[in-house]
């Protein structure tokens, strides 16, 4: 293979998605050469999944403040998120969501013709009162599609330079100083390889919910930038925290809504028992995700799951009545229809709890800078490197995001990484660094060693028993056992993974080479969510042990690190300290 | 199930043919993407997009049995037992079922897809009815999966000079919306004998739309309002 063309750029975005396309408005602003890498045409990038709303409190219906949204955030957290980045992200959500609708983002209205929003799970008035709080802003059941297509349609206008088609594969690093100055990346109709050269990146590539055999994810969710990161040193953080949606369609996986429910929807049980009375008598059905999947999972467990199986449970909206479920959830009925055959208005949908969102990732501030133990600093600045968006961990989720604060990290990270980047490039000197010896033969390596394989392990073989690996072993609850197997199963996972094969030899969109280097990266993001969930000896959020079933603040309320290299673990502190307010002392979670 | 899929590697093809490969099915089968997911497992080198496999992200467009559609949301059940699958039509081919969308969205990028309005913005958000907001119902769903524009003649004729249905519709939902302030920008952008007068209303665009949206009416909206300004 001959050796890689070199692109120079001020910046690089890898990711058009959500975040990425948020920072490229961004660094578009300030006049700078960005380039904005995508390994799909950006609206075809996972944000455009995102159903149910963007949270802001922007009080047009129920009376709401962003302290109120910060304690739901922290609360739901499991106490884990970090309450300096969380009230960084509720102080701006109010501007970056007008911003949107600024940009001809098509919410709902109000008659008034403000912004039409609806209650979500969590999310409460006066610091977890039983009255919710009316905080997503919403298109429809569309509101990701919306979002999506708005923040495309403006770069198109700020001539935004898009790479499409072209899968990143390696960081590049300076030997002298770690930073990162640069990354290796494929171009997937003619197979070339590129390096892209910049002073500033970052990593804007989503999730990783492939893993799981059942997911509301994407086919491209294969946690590319986690394998980036991992690859080049860096860790991952608090991988070991999944979310499980409760309401993905039984079966498909196919996300519906927690708007569903926000909307009046309710579950139920095959005695017709609207069940989440008894496990959160406050909330009910409007529970955070983990408590609503973890009593949905214990239904099903209990012998009172639906169907023929006893193994899903019954989404029941027909009392909305046609009007509100075509007005404002046009979407799921069409979903409903399509993968559940039933049409909910008459009839419940079947659903399960489906995994749905990465809480942990590649660790930043909550300006998207990457922090990395150095020295005598757990959290030491990787120059050269962000990340935002679902790949990053600011951390605003902690053990458990609440619905509609995803939309809401994508832009206010998306926007804040942008403006750092900006910053940080102005204060660099003129001229790029020089590339160092030997730039990209990681990637080159990579590939010749699938070109060369005249045989080994399917790539599709491994893949799927990586994914029902992790289903079996890494579920809603979790088992010691389990987790020490499924660590054991894991390593040799990736050792097949390393000797994988494929018959697609051609240049030309060769989609199962792209399909081989994918497992790569998600191999990295299974093990990091096997090892660490192996070793955190609590339940916290999502993370939920039989064998220590209670929260361990004295022990655990710590971040997790994990490092490719020997599977190394390495903790750190949670931020308990917000920037302006008191700190939300972990208290009981209930609902 | 029999699949025939197009196939054309230009790195080894001198020419395109179409291979038949057998399905096995099972329960847990139920759209055509399932069945190409799988003739992929035998043999991973057909090359095709797909990302969402639920009909929102629009990668998935192929022609199916001579119609095209979304194979996420093509369902196996109301498929005969042999299924023909071809790129889009009109398309230049990259490989197999993966066309060059090039042309397809450098006429939507034409249309200036983006609200403009140059009013210094308020520190909240635009104000908008709920009658005015419904009107964008129907337009902004548009997933740009080239499904519409690839059935259309006027486009497979003139796809460097017509916008074509996908374009059009995008065009019309700015048209529409009562926050942007370009209108007579925006039509005389579409004043000329191909970029929207192309459209001789042979809907094919409707027929195949997997979003069950309507461009032949945008169409037919733009040009009422071309018609009421120059009268």
């Amino acid at each position: 293979m001959s050796a890689p063309a070199i692109r120079k750029f001020d910046a690089i975005v890898v990711g058009a998605g959500g975040s990425g396309m948020r920072a490229a408005l961004e660094l578009a602003r300030n006049n700078l050469k960005v380039a904005v890498l995508s390994k799909v045409f950006p609206t075809r990038s996972h944000t455009v999944a995102a159903q149910g709303g963007i949270a802001a409190p922007l009080a047009n219906s129920t009376e709401d403040n962003w302290h109120w949204h910060m304690y739901d955030t922290v609360k739901g957290s499991d106490y884990l998120g970090d309450q300096d980045a969380i009230e960084y992200m509720c102080r701006r959500a109010i501007e970056v969501v007008v911003e949107l609708e600024h940009m001809g983002m098509p919410f709902d209205r109000l008659e008034n013709g403000k912004i039409y929003q609806r209650p979500f799970g969590g999310h409460t008035q006066a610091y977890g009162s039983p009255k919710m709080a009316m905080r997503s802003c919403a298109a429809a059941d569309r509101t990701g599609h919306a979002m999506l297509h708005t923040l495309y349609q403006q770069n198109v206008r700020a001539n935004t330079q898009f790479f499409v088609e072209w899968m990143a594969l390696d960081l590049i690093r300076d030997p002298q100083d770690g930073a990162v100055i640069g990354v290796t990346a494929l171009e997937m109709e003619t197979g070339e390889v590129s390096i892209f050269q910049a002073k500033a990146t970052l990593l804007a590539t989503g999730g990783g919910g492939r893993i799981y055999q059942a997911t509301t994810n994407a086919f491209i969710n294969t946690g590319d930038g986690l394998g980036m990161a991992a690859r080049a040193g860096l860790p991952l953080e608090d991988m070991e925290f999944w979310q499980f949606h409760p309401t993905g369609v039984a079966g498909a996986g196919v996300l519906i809504t927690e708007g569903v429910r926000g909307e009046g929807g309710y579950l139920l049980n095959k005695n017709g028992e609207r069940f989440m009375e008894r496990y959160a008598p406050n909330a009910k059905d409007l529970a955070s995700r983990d408590v609503v999947s973890r009593a949905m999972t214990t239904e099903i467990k209990e012998g009172r799951g639906c169907g023929e199986h006893a193994d899903h449970l019954l989404l029941k909206l027909d009392h909305l009545g046609p009007e509100v479920i075509n007005l404002r959830l046009p979407g799921i009925r069409e979903i409903a229809i399509k993968f559940a055959n039933v049409d909910p208005v008459r009839d419940p949908i079947p659903v399960v709890p489906t995994v749905h969102y990465q809480m942990g990732g590649v660790p930043t501030n909550y300006m998207g800078q990457v922090v990395a133990p150095e020295g005598n600093s757990k959290e030491a600045i990787v120059p050269g490197i962000y990340a935002a968006g679902e790949c990053a961990c600011v951390s605003v989720h902690g053990a458990n995001r609440l619905g509609t604060n995803s939309l809401l990290d994508l832009v206010v990270f998306g926007k804040s990484s942008g403006e750092q980047m900006n910053k940080d490039i102005n204060s660099m000197p003129r001229p790029q660094r020089n590339l160092p010896k030997g730039a990209g033969e990681q990637t080159l390596a990579r590939l010749a060693r699938l070109d060369s394989a005249k045989g080994g392990e399917r790539v599709v073989d491994v893949l799927n028993d990586l994914r029902r690996t992790m289903q079996m072993h890494c579920g809603v609850f979790r088992f010691p056992d389990d987790l020490v197997s499924g660590v054991a199963k894991m390593k040799a996972i990736a050792e097949r993974a390393a000797r994988t094969y494929i018959q697609d030899k051609s240049k030309v969109f060769n989609t199962a080479r792209i399909e081989a280097l994918e497992l790569e990266n998600l191999v990295e993001t299974a093990m990091s969510t096997a090892v660490s969930a192996e070793a955190r000896k609590e339940s916290r959020g999502a993370h939920t042990r039989s064998d220590h079933p209670e929260r361990d603040d004295k022990s655990w309320m710590r971040h997790t690190l994990w490092y490719k290299e020997g599977n190394r673990l390495d903790y750190k502190p949670v931020h308990q300290r917000p920037l302006s307010v008191e700190t939300f002392e972990p208290k009981v979670r209930t609902y | 199930m029999r699949l025939s899929i197009y196939r054309y590697d230009p790195d080894k093809d001198a020419r395109p043919y179409m291979q038949d490969h057998e399905v096995k099915l099972d329960g847990h089968d139920r759209m055509l993407l399932d069945a190409l997911v799988k003739a992929k497992a035998q043999d991973d080198t057909i090359a095709f997009r797909r990302s969402c496999r639920e009909g929102v992200c629009g990668s998935d467009a192929f022609n199916i049995n001579g119609k095209n559609g979304l194979a996420c949301i093509t369902k196996l059940a109301e498929l005969p037992e042999h299924v023909t699958v071809r790129p889009l039509p009109g398309l230049p081919v990259i490989r197999d079922l993966i066309v060059d969308m090039t042309q397809f969205f450098k006429q939507y990028h034409s249309v200036m897809p983006y609200v403009i309005n140059n009013d210094p913005p308020p520190e909240r958000e635009r104000l908008q009815s709920p009658q005015d907001r419904e009107e964008l119902n129907g337009l902004y769903e548009c997933i740009l999966c080239a499904c519409c524009s690839t059935s259309c003649p006027s486009f497979w004729w003139n796809p460097d000079k017509f916008v074509g249905p996908a374009g059009l519709l995008q065009a019309y939902r700015f048209l529409a919306d009562t926050r942007d302030q370009a209108t007579a920008e925006r039509l005389d952008n579409l004043e000329d004998p191909y970029r929207l007068f192309r459209c001789h209303t042979i809907m094919n665009c409707v027929d195949v739309c997997p979003k069950h949206l309507n461009p032949t009416k945008a169409i037919g909206k733009i040009k009422d309002m071309m018609v009421r300004r120059s009268v």
